[in-house]
């Protein structure tokens, strides 16, 4: 591949040397509507560029207007399944913590 | 007889023409399709069943244009198929179809990015261009599809550098006939022959990112030949025969059965 600048600003295109498995993609999708990227599933792929091209054909149905991500399953940290409960501690008996006092005002959309 | 348009609208010749765009469309989509389940790997099995699907799609808008779209891709003898010959050759290694695929992306990219401004000049031309307009989105993707995987191909190992090499001087001789004139279609508003600077200029740049050269009079000797078959006339090269009695076996083997 040429170094175009795109290539030169992700690290993760690197390529994979000829013959070695290829690493596995996370893939996020955003829908035409959506408002955030959702995690869709993942994949194999040889870069970052033909992991793209791949979640289009499979999660996308090449539907205009979706935003793909993906990241090298390698570049996620994951909350560890052991530490669940003071991580993730519930704040139900808090109630001071909980926005639900406040009227929401004319005309703010997506809150 | 598929010759006569059945369609409303559509005059003798936009309905020729569909018919020879239709079948590129058709024949290409049904030798993708022979990758099923034969791909390098899963993620390319999904993408040329795509293509596949892509232009099958294309096939069925411009054969609607013409008449039956079932008598018109099952009922039809070899000598009346207008696909031009560069469509119906096999799909050899992937180095082969990527470099098919191409060649063709490139130049139908061009062909319909004109054909679907044409019924502004010539009304009866606006079944094609609809199709036309809507497979231009489609024909992008296949052009970069093959082009992403001609530039890996190209400038990956040296066993993949030497097959890439070889299916581009290979199919080179059956790039002549894209330029060749579409009957049906006004001389004057779509010529082909002006697209071969472009074509050559964009499948260059494609080849150069690949460090791969256009042909050449040493490594391919008919290289200005430009030994264009005669497919637009009906005439095909061996592999087409066969290719067609396994996609109609099944419709002659049960006329008038439907699916």
């Amino acid at each position: 591949m040429s170094d175009t600048p795109t290539e030169a600003a992700a690290p993760t295109a690197a390529r994979t040397p000829a013959g070695a498995p290829w690493p596995l993609w996370e893939v996020f999708v955003r829908p035409r509507r959506g408002l955030s990227h959702t995690h869709a599933g993942s994949l194999h792929a040889p870069d970052a560029e033909m992991a793209l091209r791949n979640a289009r054909d499979l999660y996308t149905r090449r539907g205009e207007g979706v935003s793909i991500w993906v990241v090298p399953a390698a570049a996620v940290t994951a909350s560890s399944p052991d530490e669940k409960d003071p991580f993730f501690a519930p704040s139900a008996d808090k109630p001071y913590r909980h926005p639900t006092f406040y009227e929401i005002p004319e005309g703010v959309r997506h809150l | 007889m598929p010759e006569e348009p059945a369609a409303p609208g559509a005059d003798a010749g936009t309905a020729h023409a569909a018919l020879a765009l239709g079948d590129d469309a058709l024949v290409l989509s049904h030798r993708l399709t022979e990758w099923a389940g034969d791909a390098p790997v899963l993620e390319e099995e999904v993408a040329l069943a795509n293509l596949a699907l892509d232009l099958l799609g294309q096939a069925r808008n411009l054969y609607a244009i013409v008449g039956d779209e079932d008598a018109l891709a099952f009922r039809r003898e070899e000598r009346e198929f207008r696909n031009v010959q560069l469509v119906e050759q096999p799909n050899g290694d992937f180095a082969h179809t990527i470099a098919r695929q191409l060649y063709f992306s490139v130049h139908r990219e061009l062909l319909y990015a004109e054909l679907a401004g044409a019924d502004r000049e010539h009304p009866r031309l606006a079944p094609i261009a609809a199709v036309a307009a809507k497979a231009l989105p489609e024909l992008a993707y296949h052009r970069d599809h093959a082009a992403t995987w001609t530039v890996r191909l190209g400038d990956g190992t040296e066993e993949s550098a030497r097959r890439m090499r070889r299916a581009i001087d290979a199919l080179w001789r059956y790039t002549g006939e894209l330029f060749e004139p579409i009957e049906g279609l006004p001389a004057g508003l779509i010529d082909p022959a002006a697209h071969r600077e472009d074509w050559l200029r964009r499948v260059g740049a494609v080849l150069e990112e690949a460090r791969l050269d256009l042909p050449d009079a040493e490594t391919v000797p008919d290289r200005d030949a430009w030994a264009a078959g005669a497919g637009r006339q009906g005439l095909h090269t061996e592999p087409f025969g066969r290719m067609l009695a396994e996609m109609q076996h099944l419709h002659r083997s049960h006329p008038g059965a439907s699916w």
